[in-house]
């Protein structure tokens, strides 16, 4: 224990082989901790039943465009509470020892792939939650549940390096909000902007594909920023 | 002498950048008119602000590869001064909106939300966002080494996310903004000759003095830091 906190530079580090036995065996452990820990999913859950609610009261059945905007803004807010926990429930003590048995690239690999199942399911629950309170404005249920998974992964994918830096630092949840909301920006316009094909606003010919593409290399870019930065805030 | 060339450079160019600006001849353009020569103030700062910030980001890199504690004190000084050339940047523009864009009609102030939504004021209020929060992270971490790396990491993300977004929104949003293709004041034919002798000058004037006072900050917190750690 005492030898690894006198590494200081990272660059120390030997670049490794990633070991996938270890990412899977993270990655399970986290699922684990989740369904015996009930209460942080439940709270979830609850967190978009009763938002999902009070916008029913405020708005019933909101026109296509507020309902695509409403929902956005709701997965942004999910996304940062569901995604904020990742880094926050790690204890100092349980960090060292995860020091001992992985690497940087495994653990955040391990973090990203547990985000991107645990919004997915998110993402389908306030999708369907929308439909049931709120009607159902899209002409193609179907694209619209393909994109929102997109978005999911994306916001999921930013902020589960945001949570990273936000953990090293004093109020971790709203400082990942204010750390987040501006880098989100860019990706949040495209996806409002690509739903709108599922309530058949018609494109011009490839736009939606250039879209789904330019989505795709933004999440390239995000995990592999994630894989280069993550290893200097794993050391302390 | 040899070290203080640019400083002398920086007064002359902002000299002649304000007296030359004030006075030398302009293209007649009916919706600006004498407007035009706030070009020479505004789109400086937006300039220097990004030359800011880049150099910020490039000492944050250097800070990650050698773990200097005056790389990181470097970092935060180019960023808080590209701050504030990018809140000037703001002003400039609200004077001279207030002058072409907002409706004579209404008060300037009722303009705003329309205006707000312009492409080019939203990249600019996302990357004036992120560096704010960078200063509110650095503040919300005690531990120095800590701060020092967690702000670097975050000041290289945010920034290399803040690229493809100054890049796409444009393209996603309708505009009134020069330079809707791209970006404004990079191509050549945007701007008449006669100002350009004022322009590019001036931009290298702003800049610099953005450097010059970035310098002298950073200066002072090392002096700082060497009498805390004597202490």
């Amino acid at each position: 224990m005492l030898s690894l906190s006198t590494e200081v530079n990272p660059r120390i580090d030997k670049p490794h082989n990633l070991r996938l036995q270890a990412v899977i065996s993270l990655f399970r452990k986290d699922l684990l901790l989740e369904l015996r820990q009930q209460h942080a999913l439940y709270g979830v859950m609850l967190y978009v039943l009763s938002t999902v609610f009070v916008l029913y009261l405020t708005l019933d059945q909101p026109v296509a465009e507020t309902w695509n905007a409403l929902f956005w803004v709701m997965q942004l807010f999910v996304c940062i509470n569901a995604v904020a926990k990742s880094f926050l429930q790690e204890s100092r003590g349980r960090m060292l020892y995860f020091h001992t048995i992985a690497g940087p690239a495994e653990f955040v690999i391990a973090k990203v792939l547990y985000n991107l199942l645990l919004m997915a399911g998110m993402n389908m629950l306030t999708l369907l939650l929308f439909i049931a309170f709120m009607g159902d404005p899209t002409d193609s249920f179907w694209l619209f549940a393909g994109i929102s998974c997109l978005g999911a992964f994306g916001l999921s994918l930013i902020f589960t390096m945001l949570a990273a830096i936000a953990s090293k630092a004093m109020q971790q949840a709203s400082l990942m909000a204010i750390l987040g909301f501006p880098v989100i920006m860019p990706q949040l316009l495209l996806l409002m902007r690509l739903s709108k094909l599922a309530f058949s606003e018609t494109f011009a010919a490839g736009a939606d594909l250039g879209i789904v593409w330019l989505l795709l290399a933004l999440d390239a870019s995000v995990i592999l920023l994630t894989l280069i930065l993550f290893p200097f805030l794993w050391k302390d | 002498m040899r070290k203080s060339w640019w400083k002398i450079l920086c007064v002359a160019l902002l000299a002649y950048a304000v007296i030359g600006g004030i006075l030398l001849p302009v293209p007649e353009i009916p919706q600006l008119q004498e407007t035009i020569r706030n070009l020479y103030y505004h789109v400086c700062m937006w300039f220097a602000m990004m030359i800011l910030f880049t150099t910020s980001v490039v000492y944050s890199i250097k800070y990650l590869r050698t773990l200097d504690i005056s790389y990181d004190l470097r970092a935060r000084s180019f960023a808080a001064v590209g701050l504030v050339m990018g809140l000037l940047g703001y002003g400039t523009g609200a004077i001279w909106a207030a002058y072409t864009w907002a409706d004579p009609n209404n008060p300037a102030y009722a303009s705003f939300g329309s205006i707000a939504r312009e492409p080019k004021l939203i990249g600019a209020a996302m990357a004036i966002l992120v560096y704010f929060a960078y200063f509110i992270l650095r503040d919300s971490v005690t531990d120095m080494d800590r701060r020092a790396r967690v702000s670097a990491v975050y000041n290289i993300f945010a920034y290399a996310m803040l690229f493809p977004s100054i890049w796409i929104v444009p393209r996603l949003l309708p505009s009134l903004h020069p330079g809707q293709e791209g970006n404004p004041a990079l191509n050549f034919n945007d701007i008449d000759a006669r100002m350009r002798m004022v322009f590019y000058p001036a931009v290298i004037g702003w800049t610099l003095l953005g450097a010059w006072i970035a310098t002298l900050k950073i200066r002072l917190d090392i002096l700082r830091e060497k009498k805390w750690s004597n202490a």
